[in-house]
């Protein structure tokens, strides 16, 4: 899957043929395998999956923060500006964490310290990766970002149980975004709020983003917010991506993976008019079972021999790739 | 026009809390008519499971009524509540929480009918278990798994079997497809729609989601911190949405047309305020574009079309 | 595999927490230990004489175990090491599981009502409960024995009363969070009774740290009727009992250690029995134990 033809200078990060797993009492289980992406500098890439695709894992191992002793990555690399990640040490992603690459998680109420002042919590940051700054202008960054966010800095001797649901992800997100990192992991972080609450803060993401331009990660199972925010897409079934390109090229819905058709099909939207879902019948396979041919085969309306047997390989065109038999030589499109 | 199976009449549902009073609920007027599905919507703390919850009388009313048949529900005494238990029941959000996570999913099913008496026989139990699974999508082999052993997709499915059990004709849905990934949702909605086409069933779905509402409901309702905002058919209702919060919901709502894309987005600004001790008047006022000095004072539900009622004083 | 899970099918839930605890090696090692031990001190008096307990061979005091016919050997007064912990063990043993029985079920009633009640129940009961909790259980146990006097019965309802409130607090707690379950409210929707609720519901659900707290009691009651009877309250005199018969060797203990190492063992050894069978019993009501 590895395009040698492009430039991989341009590339912040590149994450080829990741394998990763999780060791439990009675079995392993594949979270990812064999995963592979890029995201450019100031690219917007949207990750879309359902529950048990690897999203959020994907964004552990990047972070190399997987649970010790039981996720391990058994394969692949990934290289953020010419780094690899997976060899270096601690101190290395230590400095890397919130500074260069941060994180916004899904849940709000759980992401901050009930204890401590929203403004320390900010600050904490500062102190970890800016120690040179004096007092006063740790401070005055502080009060910036909070405007920034929308929130008035005189708030910020304040508690976070003060805080409302939106009100605290924007808190969140000025964390993330102090540092100025140069690639934001957002996992679901729209998920729990309100729809209203969540158009606000995909507003304020956009604009910041455009602020800091900062590439941005977007881990949700909404295509709905894909759509709004970002530029690429890659969808995630079973630890892989089945299907990558600009959102253009995705949402037309001329050429897809069968799953993102599925997932197109099955999302009661507000334009169509059919009295009829259509749903991706059964469910993801058991990650514990290592998949010998196509992941989606068992889901698949276009599923034929050569599916159970053998992997498909991505075949792309226009920098937008499919995973699926159909699509290779001797396929029917 | 049929008689309404179900009808809510000046409901009201206050929780007393230590900053005062929580109105949660405030004077519901609702008629679910045989058949047909009412969709409630709003945001998170606007009432809408607190209104499902007092109609089923899990919380008890502060005033109002709610008829089943004609009959006041609310006035039943103990003994006579066996006609609420076997004709409406409930259908929850979290697919965990919502079974008891140490009984098999044989023994949730059954326990409907062994607690109601609906049927006392162990062999006519059994029966009907496997009968309920069958409609409900479960497989036969999974009557004695444990949910642990199940996905959300299955869980949600024996806890429609639950509530299916009794064969009620009416289903409070509380937002029962949310904690589900979108292609296991369109399983259960069009479940919910085969229940409904081929025994008559009656539902309250509750949801955030005005996509889902749109596709299951005939009437929706709109709710806004405990007030009923926008009543009307679903067709009426998107066509011509005339409250501003049903608007700033409707706009606000993700699309995958890329060609709303990059519409003028019209969000909403400000948060929900507290429903304790709320000011009288409309209380979407403080986010209100449009509001003027009498929208703080007077709140009132008009009918402007046949069936459509709008609270809103600058639409008449 | 197709043939057993039909099978199971019959097995009625308590069955099946009955299969689930047989299966568990552990725990049937605990129900063994402690049945033997019991056994041993039911039937032990058909074989020993309750003289020997407080007979003295003075010639043969300090004897090594098996040494001059005592199995367990004799104390500083030559009294039959055997007899005398075959006869405590009637009071170390069953008192003690007396005192977790009581407190466990009224703390439970206690708790189980407040939590799942709620207001002004829930008020009442549990100031109740802090009333309790504000006097060391040891203190409280002393003050009820003064005033309904020595025996050992009411020993055990004033070791009891002293860990109700243990019991009260574990319970509500858990009630607390499994009352608020939408199984619960489910169950509400169908009609079933708060008794069935929280006898079907709740208390299969919560019944895990309960049952922990209750087994790492025991240890510990056992030694509050040997201090107890240090102090003279509740078991008469002359009638030993494990935690006793170490304090009164306790001089002695560095000359002939197994005078403090058998009863010792003893203690151990129900403390352990009883955790297996906790252990089992929790592991039993959760489903996500393998059949």
């Amino acid at each position: 899957m590895a395009d040698n033809t492009k430039n991989t200078s341009e590339n912040l990060l590149e994450v080829s043929d990741l394998h990763v797993q999780y060791r439990t009492d009675d079995a392993i289980v594949h979270a990812i395998n064999g995963l592979s992406l890029r995201v450019k500098q100031g690219e917007k890439l949207g990750l879309v999956g359902e529950t048990g695709a690897g999203k959020t894992t994907l964004a552990l191992s990047i972070l190399r923060l997987l649970p010790a002793r039981v996720g391990e990555i058994t394969q692949g690399s990934i290289v953020y500006n010419g780094d690899n990640l997976l060899d270096q040490p601690e101190s290395f992603m230590l400095g890397l964490r919130g500074k260069r690459i941060s994180m916004i998680f899904q849940d709000p109420m759980t992401s901050l310290n009930p204890t401590i002042t929203v403004g320390k919590q900010i600050l904490e940051v500062l102190d970890l990766h800016f120690p040179e700054l004096s007092k006063a202008d740790k401070s005055e960054k502080v009060d910036e970002i909070l405007k920034m966010v929308g929130i008035p800095p005189s708030r910020k001797e304040d508690f976070p149980h003060q805080f409302s649901g939106g009100m605290k992800q924007r808190i969140v997100i000025a964390m993330a975004l102090i540092a100025e990192p140069e690639l934001l992991l957002a996992d679901e972080p729209t998920t729990a709020l309100d729809v209203t609450i969540q158009a606000q803060i995909l507003d304020l993401m956009r604009e910041l983003k455009d602020k800091f331009n900062s590439a941005v990660i977007l881990i949700t199972h909404d295509l709905g917010v894909v759509a709004e925010f970002c530029d690429t897409v890659a969808v995630v079934y079973s630890g892989r991506v089945v299907e990558y390109g600009t959102v253009e090229q995705i949402y037309a819905r001329r050429e897809n993976h069968p799953y993102t058709s599925g997932l197109f099909n099955c999302i009661p939207d507000l334009t169509s008019n059919a009295p009829r879902l259509v749903p991706i019948p059964g469910r993801m396979a058991d990650p514990r079972i290592p998949i010998e041919g196509c992941c989606f085969a068992d889901r698949c309306p276009h599923c034929t021999e050569r599916c159970r047997k053998a992997a498909p390989p991505v075949v792309e065109r226009d920098g937008h790739g499919i995973m699926c038999h159909l699509f290779t030589e001797g396929g029917e499109r | 026009m049929p008689a309404p199976l179900v009808e809510a009449i000046n409901l009201r549902k206050y929780f007393k809390t230590a900053k005062g009073m929580l109105h949660a609920v405030e004077d519901v007027n609702l008629k679910v008519y045989p058949g047909k599905t009412l969709g409630v919507v709003g945001e998170s703390g606007c009432g809408k499971s607190t209104l499902g919850r007092t109609i089923l009388r899990l919380h008890q009313a502060t005033s109002g009524q709610v008829l089943f048949q004609g009959e006041d529900i609310l006035k039943y005494r103990k003994k006579d509540m066996k006609k609420v238990h076997l004709n409406m029941q409930m259908v929850f959000q979290d697919p965990y929480s919502s079974i008891d996570p140490r009984m098999s999913v044989r023994g949730i099913i059954a326990e409907p009918l062994e607690v109601c008496g609906a049927l006392s026989d162990k062999k006519e139990i059994n029966e009907r278990v496997e009968q309920i699974m069958e409609l409900c999508g479960l497989p036969a082999n999974h009557a004695n798994l444990y949910p642990h052993e199940l996905d959300g997709g299955l869980r949600q499915r024996v806890g429609l079997a639950r509530a299916m059990a009794v064969s009620p004709k009416f289903i409070v849905c509380d937002e029962p497809v949310s904690a589900l990934d979108v292609s296991i949702q369109a399983q259960i909605l069009n479940l919910l729609m085969d229940l409904q086409d081929d025994r008559g069933l009656s539902y309250m779905f509750i949801t955030h989601d005005l996509c889902v509402v749109k596709h299951i409901s005939s009437e929706i309702m709109v709710m806004y911190m405990g007030q009923v905002v926008e009543y009307a058919p679903t067709e009426e209702l998107f066509r011509n949405q005339l409250h501003p919060y049903t608007r700033a919901l409707l706009a606000a709502i993700p699309t995958v047309d890329l060609s709303r894309r990059n519409r003028e987005r019209h969000t909403l600004t400000g948060e929900v305020s507290s429903p304790i001790n709320p000011a009288p008047g409309c209380r979407f006022a403080p986010r209100c574009p449009y509001a003027t000095e009498q929208c703080r004072r007077e709140y009132q539900l008009r009918e402007v079309s046949p069936g459509h009622f709008v609270a809103c004083n600058q639409c008449r | 595999m197709a043939k057993r899970k039909k099978s199971l099918s019959e097995y009625s839930t308590g069955q099946l927490v009955l299969y689930r605890f047989s299966k568990n090696k552990l725990a049937m090692f605990g129900v063994v230990l402690l049945a033997a031990m019991a056994l041993v001190i039911l039937l032990g008096p058909l074989v020993v004489p309750e003289e020997s307990v407080s007979m003295m061979h003075i010639p043969e005091r300090f004897s090594a175990p098996g040494e001059n016919g005592f199995l367990f050997g004799s104390d500083e007064f030559g009294r039959d090491l055997f007899a005398r912990i075959l006869y405590g063990g009637r009071i170390s043993l069953f008192c003690s599981l007396a005192v977790i029985a009581i407190a466990f079920v009224v703390g439970a009633i206690i708790g189980g009502a407040a939590g799942f009640f709620g207001g002004k129940v829930d008020s009442v009961l549990m100031r109740f409960i802090d009333i309790l909790m504000a006097v060391p259980s040891a203190l409280l146990a002393m003050a009820i024995i003064t005033a309904l006097g020595n025996g050992v019965w009411k020993l055990v309802v004033a070791l009891a009363i002293g860990q109700i409130a243990r019991f009260a607090r574990t319970v509500r707690a858990s009630v607390l969070t499994l009352r608020n379950m939408e199984y619960v409210e489910a169950a509400k929707c169908y009609g079933s009774s708060s008794m069935r609720i929280i006898l079907k519901h709740i208390l299969p659900n919560g019944i895990g740290p309960i049952i922990v707290s209750a087994t790492l009691t025991l240890g510990q009651t056992i030694l509050s009727i040997s201090s107890m009877g240090y102090l003279g309250l509740g078991v008469a005199s002359p009638t030993p009992e494990w935690g006793t018969i170490i304090s009164e060797n306790k001089v002695n203990l560095q000359d002939f250690p197994h005078l403090g190492l058998i009863p010792g063992i003893c203690i151990c050894l129900t403390v352990m029995a009883v955790n297996f069978i906790g252990d089992g019993l929790r592991d039993a009501f959760d489903p996500r134990t393998k059949n």
